[in-house]
């Protein structure tokens, strides 16, 4: 479900010096890169909300790649004078339900130096933001997690992961919108829909989305 | 008379296209669209449709349709053998096909994807503004199958049956630098051009698979997972490129030496298994689309 911006949140951090490099990606697009995901969807949330004329404008874990771009030259320039100096436009809380009884709770437990009850306690004490979306539609990287919290996916993936399977891969946090093959480290599962192209906005956490996962 | 076409045999792949969904990149769904672009644009005109309307892509032939009402229909792509019933028609060319009348495609003599535009245009349901289906992550109508019925759409303009067709002209794929170009040895750019690759059975349409001498990687860490572009060539830990195609993944971890030019795209969609590819340096940026000198 979805509440109403309100309390600041801690929108992670946002680490910028310098002007924002970019790098030519064939005639018609650019990759800007920046110094972490945060910073990523903070200048991805800038360019959307200025209007810069690009067909695809899709922030990733450390760059923004901007697509189908009319002037890429004038793009350019206005790239490099950029700050993270505003705090982008807050979206809403988006709780989610979790059942922590997924196959990976042990591992993760031995991980991180406590018991599945403390890894309960530690993942759904933190406050997520969607930093970008990949893998498939409505699949949101998550970022919150500590970077000494950090998980190694598994070695060989799972041919089949269940939709909603809430899982871990380095310090990001994801959760499945459809069944599918993965190797990220499974702590539970939730009933929320990820992705629903009959909706207005078909994914349940874009860009931007602040994320807290409720135990269920 | 409801406006219809059964599909009476799908042959390998046949999926429902236009020009794809643009501006969704972002929240994972792959753009998806006609692969061989100008081919579809072609079929489209020839049936008097407006640029985005729906048709069919055919995969190495195989298509059998019938018509419950009488619509212009042209096939294009691949050049392929069409009946109407039981009588021969051209390629490239619009045909009245009357209602309760069967299309029938036979095997392309070359080339893999042919297009089948009826007047009216597909008329199944859009998502996120594209009837396109995506192979990649399912997002738009399913695959098209044996028995299933789909709605055509009302005409609109006159039909241009003598639309005459341009030759295309074929040769290296025009590339530009990509990103990632300096995670690679040398110059990475002119080793791919000058190495002549072949086509993978693997190719689809998410990315056409070459087969080759492997670009040799300085780094081999992982690249932190970044947004891909239509054309993108993408060299995965083996070192062989794939060329990035309209259903790729919006955001990849393996880095991006070259773009493919968007202008010749279209002969990827018409490569076959085997084939042998190669590529050319391609005009730089900002300089002006055009035709190929």
């Amino acid at each position: 479900m979805l509440i109403p911006p309100g309390a600041p949140h801690p929108f992670p951090a946002v680490d910028q010096t310098g002007p924002v490099r970019t790098r030519p990606v064939g005639p018609r697009a650019l990759l800007a890169e920046v110094a972490d995901a945060g910073t990523a969807l903070a200048l991805a949330e800038w360019a959307r909300g200025v209007g810069v004329a690009a067909g695809e404008i899709v922030p990733g874990a450390a760059t923004v790649l901007f697509d189908e771009v009319a002037e890429p030259e004038s793009l350019r320039e206005a790239l490099a004078g950029w700050t993270p100096a505003v705090a982008p436009a807050q979206r809403g809380v988006a709780e989610i339900a979790v059942r922590y009884d997924g196959p990976d709770l042990a591992f993760v437990a031995e991980v991180w130096g406590t018991d599945v009850a403390g890894v309960v306690e530690r993942h759904s004490a933190v406050e997520y933001v969607a930093a970008f979306c990949g893998f498939a539609p409505g699949f949101a990287y998550l970022q919150g997690l500590a970077g000494e919290l950090a998980v190694p996916r598994l070695d060989s993936p799972r041919p089949r992961v269940p939709a909603g399977a809430v899982a871990l891969a380095g310090a990001w946090c994801g959760i499945y919108p459809t069944a599918s093959p993965g190797g990220w480290r499974i702590l539970g599962s939730t009933d929320a829909v990820l992705w629903d192209q009959a909706r207005d906005e078909p994914a349940l956490l874009p860009p931007g989305t602040r994320v807290r996962f409720v135990p269920a | 008379m409801r406006a219809e076409l059964t599909v009476l045999e799908a042959g390998t792949l046949t999926t429902v296209q236009d020009e794809g969904r643009v501006g969704f990149a972002h929240l994972g769904v792959p753009r998806a669209g006609a692969l061989d672009a100008p081919a579809a644009a072609l079929a489209n005109r020839l049936v008097g449709n407006g640029p985005g309307a729906a048709l069919l892509e055919v995969t190495l032939g195989g298509l059998q349709a019938r018509l419950s009402v009488g619509r212009w229909v042209a096939v294009t792509g691949a050049p392929v053998p069409v009946l109407v019933d039981d009588r021969a028609v051209g390629h490239d060319r619009a045909e009245w096909v009357p209602a309760g009348a069967t299309v029938r495609l036979g095997t392309p003599r070359a080339g893999v994807r042919s297009y089948v535009a009826v007047s009216g245009g597909i008329a199944v349901d859009p998502v996120l503004g594209s009837r396109s289906t995506d192979t990649l992550a399912g997002v738009g109508p399913p695959v098209v199958a044996a028995g299933q019925v789909l709605p055509v759409g009302a005409p609109g303009d006159a039909p241009r049956p003598h639309d005459t067709p341009r030759p295309r002209p074929t040769g290296p794929l025009r590339v530009t630098p990509g990103p990632r170009a300096d995670w690679f040895d040398g110059d990475v750019v002119t080793a791919l051009c000058r190495t002549t690759y072949t086509v993978s059975a693997d190719s689809n349409r998410i990315g056409l698979r070459l087969d080759g001498l492997p670009l040799t990687r300085l780094r081999t860490d992982e690249l932190p997972s970044e947004g891909m572009v239509l054309g993108a060539v993408q060299v995965p830990p083996s070192g062989t490129p794939v060329v990035f195609l309209a259903d790729h993944p919006p955001t990849g971890g393996y880095p991006v030496v070259a773009v493919v030019d968007a202008d010749d795209l279209w002969q990827c969609a018409q490569l076959r298994p085997g084939d042998a590819v190669t590529f050319t340096p391609g005009r730089p940026p900002g300089a002006p689309r055009g035709p190929r000198r």
